[in-house]
């Protein structure tokens, strides 16, 4: 059964199955474990949407006969951003609605689940997390919650697996809820006119989208109608729950050291130091010497070489491009499974540990004011990390931001000044080498580029960023079955969607060498290299290397014979310089072709620019 | 007084909301005019976290000044 999912940039969603199957919609608010139930029910693993915002990923399974869906994780049924948009999409199609409400958090959730009543849909309320209910001295009515709402409502405890069955039996009667009698009403003129009361009820709330489909204004109440649903809910909220005790937890306590800059901030530092020692030490260094140097380049290649070489000739224009240099089947098989995917997986395991944990909206906020000044709120922290581990990783992730500016300068920033981790690894040694107050050099040249290219930027680009307005869910410790299953569904998402352009890339370059193109490159560059950068005029080789993998850039400089201060301009100049050629490809996938060429010409301008400023002020 | 100006520690309650896509959000979050809240935490020239009930909030730095509390607590309206 294939997994499937889908990325949705637009408004509209097509139906995903035939009109005749039954269809469960899974909908909640974000970080209610939802994905639990998703797994649990269809039987198949499905990533967990857990930081408010994660980019739209929408999974779909089975329950015998019954299809079964995932949405985002929302607050209410509108059009607020794309996860909203998409949710509603799929919530308007669903037959069931299994609606999955943190039971600690009863007041904020249950206004989704007021209308998703409100809407008409047939539900099933699952109360999860009744194991924090009773550790936090909370008492809940459960049959009178029941009686108010109208509908099923089912104490579970996702992780343990407790009440999940009773769900699914639940399903098969789920039954519509109790509505104000006001709405109703006014419901059902708009009913004659749209045919639906889910959508009736999204014309009156001013949803623009359903509105126009269906050719009539859009309501202009919808405050009026948020604020009549919010008292509705505080006062079933009032005679639900019974808070006994209030006193403070340990997590509580670690949440609030989180966001409080003065412990926040060593607890950041730890957190980083943690995350060098895991993927830049044990992952890039350890792992990937035995993926990438034993297994790829020890066996996978020399076997791939005589196989290939036993039907085309190894020097031949089909035997290079396919096992030369840069071949296809070669370098680049290597380079994505002895080098990418050990990282990628890496950065996923730890993005989803901190995911989890609650710790990655804590972090959010804590660095907010840092990327305010650069036109980003707290959010953008999680595609600069990513962009850590591979910049195309980032660039992708950028989908997760608010608006079309935010992506602009997080993917300015990220092909422009910040390395790879496969870039760092070669430049951490050769910076090891010069020691001292260059290190700092280097490092401050790389941040003044990044906070001059941020602060330009959010002067110069049309339009607001989105303010920090983020949910901070309660600190929990994450489940390893959990966290082990997103990190393995992520990683074999990016590297389906990145793989192709890497063959692709790796193409273009091994034609260009077979061409003389390479070459011919490389003798345009000399003058800049020798006479502006000041550094030997292999350097322009390593350069170009550097457009094929960012590494082998990086690495190509190590052999030449240079100065201290010779290293620390072409390092700068190395990691300023353009992304990878796959890199590149997904650039020109996410932000069109306008803004790719600018990006890319731009990291050549910077590039040799500050380069050569360094070189010009200190050699 | 408006949330930017709130010390930590300080109980508050929501009077007006200067911004509609703000209100609306935050309705949904179990705030609206009249609701209690504590602020948690200020990070200097940054965001303040903020408590309603049993729930932690972030709210930047431009949002917090769009929004007018006084203190003590009441109802929605």
């Amino acid at each position: 059964m294939p997994l499937t999912q889908i990325h949705h940039h637009s408004a509209h969603t097509d139906r995903v199955a035939p009109a005749d199957t039954l269809r469960i919609v899974l909908a909640g608010n974000p970080n209610v474990g939802k994905s639990v139930f998703f797994g649990y029910l269809t039987g198949l693993y499905v990533d967990v949407s857990n930081y408010p915002g994660t980019t739209v990923e929408i999974s779909r399974g089975h329950m015998g006969e019954t299809e079964l869906l995932d949405t985002p994780g929302i607050y209410g049924v509108s059009s607020f951003n794309d996860e909203e948009r998409v949710a509603r999409d799929i919530v308007l199609e669903a037959d069931v609605i299994l609606n999955v409400v943190d039971a600690v958090h009863l007041e904020r959730d249950l206004f989704l689940t007021q209308q998703l009543i409100d809407m008409g849909k047939p539900l099933v309320v699952a109360l999860n997390f009744m194991d924090e209910v009773s550790k936090g001295g909370l008492q809940i009515d459960l049959d009178l919650l029941q009686d108010l709402l109208g509908v099923e409502v089912i104490p579970t405890t996702a992780v343990t697996h407790q009440g999940l069955d009773v769900v699914r039996e639940a399903l098969l009667r789920a039954r519509t809820g109790r509505q104000d009698h006001a709405l109703h009403s006014r419901l059902h003129e708009m009913l004659s006119v749209v045919g639906s009361q889910a959508e009736a009820l999204l014309v009156l709330e001013g949803d623009p989208h359903v509105a126009e489909r269906h050719g009539v204004a859009p309501g202009t109440e919808r405050e009026a109608l948020y604020i009549a649903r919010r008292n509705r809910v505080n006062d079933i909220v009032q005679h639900v729950v019974r808070d006994l005790s209030s006193k403070t937890h340990f997590r509580e306590t670690l949440g609030r050291a989180a966001v409080n800059p003065l412990t926040g901030i060593p607890i950041m530092a730890l957190m980083l130091y943690a995350m060098y020692k895991v993927i830049g030490v044990w992952v890039a260094g350890d792992i990937v010497g035995i993926t990438e140097e034993t297994i790829m380049q020890g066996y996978y290649e020399p076997w791939v070489r005589k196989v290939v070489s036993a039907g085309i000739q190894p020097d031949s224009a089909a035997g290079r491009i396919l096992i030369g240099e840069f071949g296809l089947l070669t370098m680049t098989v290597t380079y994505l499974l002895g080098l990418l995917l050990p990282l990628v997986i890496g950065f996923y395991l730890i993005l989803s540990l901190m995911e989890d944990s609650g710790y990655l909206p804590r972090l959010a906020t804590l660095v907010d004011r840092l990327m305010t000044s650069v036109g980003l709120n707290g959010r953008a922290v999680i595609p600069i990390i990513l962009g850590f581990g591979c910049v195309q990783l980032g660039t992708i992730t950028t989908r997760l931001l608010g608006t079309k500016r935010e992506k602009s300068i997080a993917t300015v920033l990220l092909n422009f000044a910040v390395p790879c981790s496969a870039q760092i690894g070669v430049i951490a040694g050769m910076l090891a080498a010069v020691g001292g107050g260059l290190v700092f050099l280097y490092v401050a040249v790389i941040f003044l580029v990044l906070a001059i290219l941020g602060t330009v930027l959010n002067r110069v680009l049309p339009g607001e960023s989105s303010a920090l307005l983020l949910d901070l869910p309660p600190m929990r410790l994450p489940r390893v079955e959990n966290v082990v299953r997103k990190t393995v569904t992520r990683a074999f998402f990016f590297m389906k969607e990145a793989y192709p352009w890497f063959f692709l890339g790796s193409f273009i370059v091994a034609v260009l060498q077979i061409s003389g193109g390479l070459a011919i490159w490389e003798r345009l560059l000399r003058p800049l290299t020798e006479g502006w950068l000041q550094i030997p005029k292999e350097a322009a080789t390593a350069f170009v290397m550097g457009m094929v993998r960012r590494d082998f850039g990086a690495a190509g400089l190590t052999d030449l014979a240079m100065s201290p201060l010779q290293v620390v301009v072409s390092l700068i100049v190395i990691t300023l310089f353009v992304p990878c050629i796959a890199s590149l490809m997904i650039l020109f996938k996410e932000r069109g072709s306008r803004e790719a060429f600018l990006i890319w010409g731009g990291s050549w301008v910077a590039a040799f620019l500050v380069g050569g400023i360094v070189a010009q002020l200190l050699m | 007084m408006c949330l930017s100006d709130v010390r930590k520690g300080q109980r508050v309650h929501v009077s007006t909301i200067h911004d509609e896509a703000i209100r609306t959000h935050l309705i949904r979050f179990g705030i609206c005019e009249g609701s209690p809240l504590e602020c948690m935490e200020k990070i200097p020239f940054g965001p303040f976290v903020i408590k309603h009930n049993r729930q932690e909030i972030a709210i930047g730095r431009e949002i917090a000044k769009k929004i007018v509390v006084q203190g003590g607590g009441v109802s929605c309206r």
